[in-house]
């Protein structure tokens, strides 16, 4: 089993662009052509946060996203995990 | 937020249209019965090769991921690898469809060679006698030549682009056995009564029947077959949505610039009362799409009208925006192929309705059968 994402040390594929919509943000990869939509700008956030230099809780804190809508966030990245935006 | 908040959020529109289908030109070199411009013919007001490209430098300074070139034929256009360079080069991917007579082993390995391109080749029969007779004579091998071409130069996953008619329905498998052939992804699309499409619609659109054909062959295969969104109609024929946001993006999330820069709310509504505006106005294609008011209208929550009696609505939306207006329905009443049977009565009601004309018609003018020689 893989480990959670929340202890993983994401980054946004250097493919990927986001482009600011008043929902959050569309997130499009130019290598797979999928198209993702962050559907909060909190989540846009904390995609733009993921550098690679902490794991995903360390920036959910860096953020100041509420421990209780942690959940809800790593469902988000789950999904642009597995359209291979985040690596 | 869930998927029908996000729907709500898409039909408000967003700050730039996900897709735009852009027809470089009306020049073409078949003359398909269903051709939704009504190409031919070049439009001597066509833009030029510098106002594209600054139409593609506007659409990247909005972030628009990837665009739909289409036409007529765009390879037609003598600039047309100049301007798959530019927009490329500028961040925008590029999906053209084609009808694949200009692709030669040489321009396949051009294609090949370029990042962020997909291709399109329409194809509307597996076989020659049901594809010829929609897309002309002859038609049927240029586009398998194109695509033995692509497969040669190992393009890699190209797209066959079939628009479903009565007479091809029940070739669904087989264009499936024929895109895992070539390693291609197979597109189907709906057919609709706009361009050409408005005199042969009648005798080409799929029975009632065939609707829900579609319908189960989409809930059986749909995840691999793309659709451009376009069957959400017949949504109401059961409990499983079809792949896709299952709403009209006209002036929303979609548009069309048509090839003298004129911008409509989608690729099927080609006539005056769908236009927003022009590339050429001040303030460019921005300016069209963010103020016009025909697409601040459409942003509007729109009434279900006569179909909010129906417990379907939900799930069909109605239909869609341009097969209603083209066949002389009211905008806010059931789709002509209404899988609930409202269409054929609201066709009925409105047979004695003045059917709205395509108005850019580039149509080659009809010639003269000549016999050479003796027969």
């Amino acid at each position: 089993m893989t480990a959670s994402l929340l202890d993983q040390r994401l980054t946004l594929h250097p493919q990927v662009a986001l482009r600011p919509e008043p929902f959050g943000a569309l997130a499009y990869h130019y290598g797979n052509r999928k198209l993702v939509f962050l559907k909060h700008p909190d989540v846009v956030r904390l995609v733009q946060a993921l550098d690679g230099t902490g794991t995903t809780a360390e920036k959910l804190s860096e953020c100041e996203i509420d421990a209780a809508r942690w959940p809800s966030f790593e469902r988000a990245l789950a999904n642009l995990h597995a359209s291979e935006m985040l690596q | 937020m869930s998927q029908t908040q996000l729907v709500e959020q898409l039909k408000g529109g967003l700050d730039a249209p996900i897709c735009l289908t852009w027809e470089l030109t009306y020049a073409c070199n078949l003359e398909c019965v269903h051709c939704l411009s009504s190409s031919g013919r070049r439009d001597p007001r066509e833009l030029t090769t510098d106002e594209a490209k600054a139409v593609l430098d506007e659409l990247h300074d909005l972030q628009v991921f990837y665009i739909n070139m289409g036409g007529g034929e765009p390879m037609i256009r003598r600039d047309f690898f100049e301007l798959l360079e530019y927009s490329i080069g500028r961040g925008i991917g590029v999906k053209f469809s084609t009808n694949g007579a200009f692709i030669d082993a040489e321009k396949a390995k051009r294609l090949t060679a370029m990042d962020y391109l997909d291709i399109q080749i329409s194809l509307d029969g597996t076989d020659a006698v049901t594809n010829d007779a929609v897309r002309g004579e002859g038609s049927y091998n240029t586009a398998i030549q194109a695509m033995n071409h692509l497969r040669d130069a190992g393009f890699g996953e190209f797209k066959i682009s079939v628009v479903v008619t009565r007479y091809n329905v029940d070739q669904l498998d087989e264009f499936k056995a024929l895109a895992d052939e070539y390693g291609a992804q197979l597109r189907i699309t709906r057919l609709r009564p706009s361009g050409r499409g408005a005199d042969s619609w009648h005798d080409l659109h799929p029975t009632q029947a065939q609707q829900r054909q579609i319908y189960d062959w989409l809930v059986l295969n749909g995840e691999n077959v793309l659709t451009g969104d376009s069957f959400f109609h017949l949504n109401a024929l059961g409990e499983q949505p079809l792949p896709g946001l299952n709403m009209c993006g006209a002036g929303r999330v979609v548009c069309l610039i048509d090839p003298i820069g004129d911008v409509y709310a989608c690729p099927f509504v080609i006539h005056d009362e769908f236009k927003a505006g022009s590339v050429r106005d001040a303030g460019g294609f921005s300016n069209v799409w963010k103020q016009s008011d025909l697409f601040r209208e459409l942003r509007e929550p729109q009434s279900a009208g006569a179909c909010s009696a129906c417990g379907e609505f939900d799930a069909c939306q109605g239909g869609c925006m341009a097969a209603k207006f083209f066949t002389g329905l009211p905008l806010d009443g059931p789709d002509p192929e209404c899988v609930k049977g409202h269409g054929e009565a609201a066709l009925l009601a409105a047979s004695s309705v003045q059917i709205p004309k395509p108005m850019m018609d580039h149509s080659k003018p009809s010639r003269v059968p000549v016999t050479i020689g003796r027969r």
